[in-house]
């Protein structure tokens, strides 16, 4: 317990959530963020009241369980879903309407079936109406860091669901945005894929000094990544604790036997059996 | 293939033989060609006629199908108005509207091109909406947060994954088009291979009959592959992909 300390503490204000915030405009600002979905006529409270700022270069893991909203937080942090009342903003900036600057990670791949992989990565700067070929080289390095450049040619299908996976990452990171959003990147992942992933997501992060906010359903995932691991309660989501995992980096391999993993995944799991997310007898 | 419809063809001349039925019934191949051969040249000129009415009517189909197609998926008021009317309509039995097109465009070539688009429209059109409106929401919020829009959106995502859709609504309206032509020309005509093919009928020349229907697949069949030949120039990636599958199916 000497080297990593954990620190479970109440949903803090938004003012002194991140280090060094005051000095510093934050990456992502979200106060007092709530959503409303009506369909048919009944109304859902799917977010109620999420205060969170996230610093810069600052890796925060959103966990909850299914239907807590935190997907639907990332995406208002995206621009991609309008706030029903509250306040967003990105690097300062509010948020009304899609951001550009960041780039996004879903469960799914969503690659272009007609394209091959390098131009599926291209096709981000594409859009951007960048020049593409000024990039091209970039794109070879990036698939080279996420171990894909032998597959530059080859086209989605023809790759795994890991590799597709890998594709979208280097997609979401050819413009250098300064922010990455990730919606369970590897939620459709087999675990031994996953955890390999998880490895490698951390190294690529610790070499890019990106923020990164990763929502995800994994308890081990979220304390292994984040330096903030934000619990969410059942609908309508809030947020339940932040809890701090101070663990050296790089994690890698085998972060699960620092000493400071465990109270942090505890710290979680004591949350969801209070909650009524989790049910069972201990060891 | 060629290999089966020869064999096809040598089992058809054994079995006319060997069982003596009367030609008028069912001719021996070896027949329907010295018969073709001999009037090639009235087949040839009807042929000619026909496949003007199906490609008139197929390259109108088009241009008026992918058009509305295109409203119809960016547009709420014409997918909200038109839409809907053109779906009903596709409804009614087109074939059944022949006899009143002869009265609206008298017996020339107009109402022939009109059954023609009529019948392979409403594939193209109807494949077309599906393919420009089926995009994955998580690729469209992707593309989203990249702030492209207008034309660069739609020619480097909605254009290439509307384009599978569009050559399956192509394919069957191409193979709808023959059928389409041949039945304006049953009901009223003075030239065409369904006119041709009224006139063998009558005079129990069966052998002709035949080389009739033979000529006209062979009309059909080559739109189809002209089509499918620009599939797979357009989109090989999406060909290939069948192909595995089917490949995949089969093992």
């Amino acid at each position: 317990m000497s080297r990593a300390t954990v620190v479970a503490s109440r949903a803090r204000p938004a003012q002194d959530a991140a280090p060094g915030a005051g000095t510093q405009v934050p990456a992502i600002g979200v106060s007092s963020a709530t959503k409303r979905f009506s369909r048919d006529g009944m109304e859902t409270l799917a977010l109620d009241g999420i205060d969170l700022t996230v610093a810069r270069g600052e890796f925060v893991a959103i966990v909850g369980p299914s239907g807590c909203g935190k997907s639907t937080l990332l995406r208002m942090v995206a621009g991609l879903i309008p706030a029903t009342s509250g306040s967003l903003a990105v690097s300062g900036q509010p948020v009304a309407g899609p951001v550009t600057d960041l780039g996004v990670v879903f469960q799914s791949p969503t690659l272009l079936d007609w394209r091959t992989i390098i131009d599926n990565v291209l096709v981000q700067v594409q859009l951007r109406g960048l020049p593409v070929e000024r990039y091209r080289d970039k794109a070879m390095a990036l698939l080279a860091q996420v171990g894909l450049e032998e597959f530059a040619q080859r086209r989605p299908r023809e790759l795994s669901g890991g590799m597709r996976q890998r594709t979208a990452i280097a997609r979401a990171l050819i413009h250098d945005p300064p922010l990455l959003l990730m919606d369970e990147p590897f939620g459709a992942l087999d675990a031994l894929t996953r955890e390999q992933m998880r490895i490698d997501l951390e190294a690529l992060w610790l070499r890019s000094q990106k923020t990164v906010l990763f929502v995800t359903h994994s308890i081990d995932e979220a304390v292994l990544l984040a330096d903030r691991v934000v619990v969410m309660t059942p609908r309508p989501g809030r947020i339940d604790r932040v809890v701090e995992v101070a663990l050296p980096r790089p994690r890698g391999l085998d972060g699960r036997r620092l000493p400071g993993f465990a109270p942090a995944a505890d710290a979680i799991t004591e949350i969801f059996l209070a909650r009524g997310v989790l049910h069972g007898t201990r060891a | 293939m060629v290999l089966a419809f020869l064999a096809l063809a040598v089992i058809w001349e054994w079995a006319v033989e060997i069982f003596a039925i009367k030609e008028y019934l069912l001719p021996p191949p070896s027949l329907v060609l010295t018969e073709f051969l001999k009037r090639a040249d009235v087949i040839g000129l009807n042929a000619i006629t026909t496949t003007n009415e199906i490609l008139a009517g197929y390259a109108l189909a088009v241009a008026v199908s992918i058009p509305l197609a295109l409203a119809t998926a960016y547009s709420r008021t014409v997918e909200e108005s038109l839409y809907p009317v053109v779906v009903f309509l596709q409804i009614v039995p087109k074939i059944a509207v022949a006899p009143l097109f002869i009265i609206w465009f008298g017996f020339g070539f107009a109402p022939k091109l009109m059954l023609v688009f009529l019948l392979s429209f409403f594939p193209i059109v109807v494949s077309s909406v599906m393919g420009f409106k089926s995009l994955d929401p998580d690729i469209s919020d992707f593309a989203r947060t990249t702030g492209a829009g207008g034309w660069r959106l739609f020619a480097t995502i909605r254009l290439p994954q509307a384009l599978p859709h569009i050559f399956t609504g192509l394919k069957v309206g191409a193979a709808l088009s023959a059928t389409a032509a041949v039945v304006a020309e049953f009901v009223a005509s003075d030239r065409g291979l369904g006119y041709l093919l009224l006139q063998y009928n009558g005079d129990l020349n069966t052998p002709m009959v035949f080389a009739t229907i033979i000529v006209l697949s062979l009309i059909g069949l080559a739109l189809y592959y002209a089509v499918e030949l620009l599939e797979r120039l357009v989109i090989p990636w999406h060909v290939s992909q069948q192909a595995a599958q089917g490949g995949a199916a089969l093992a």
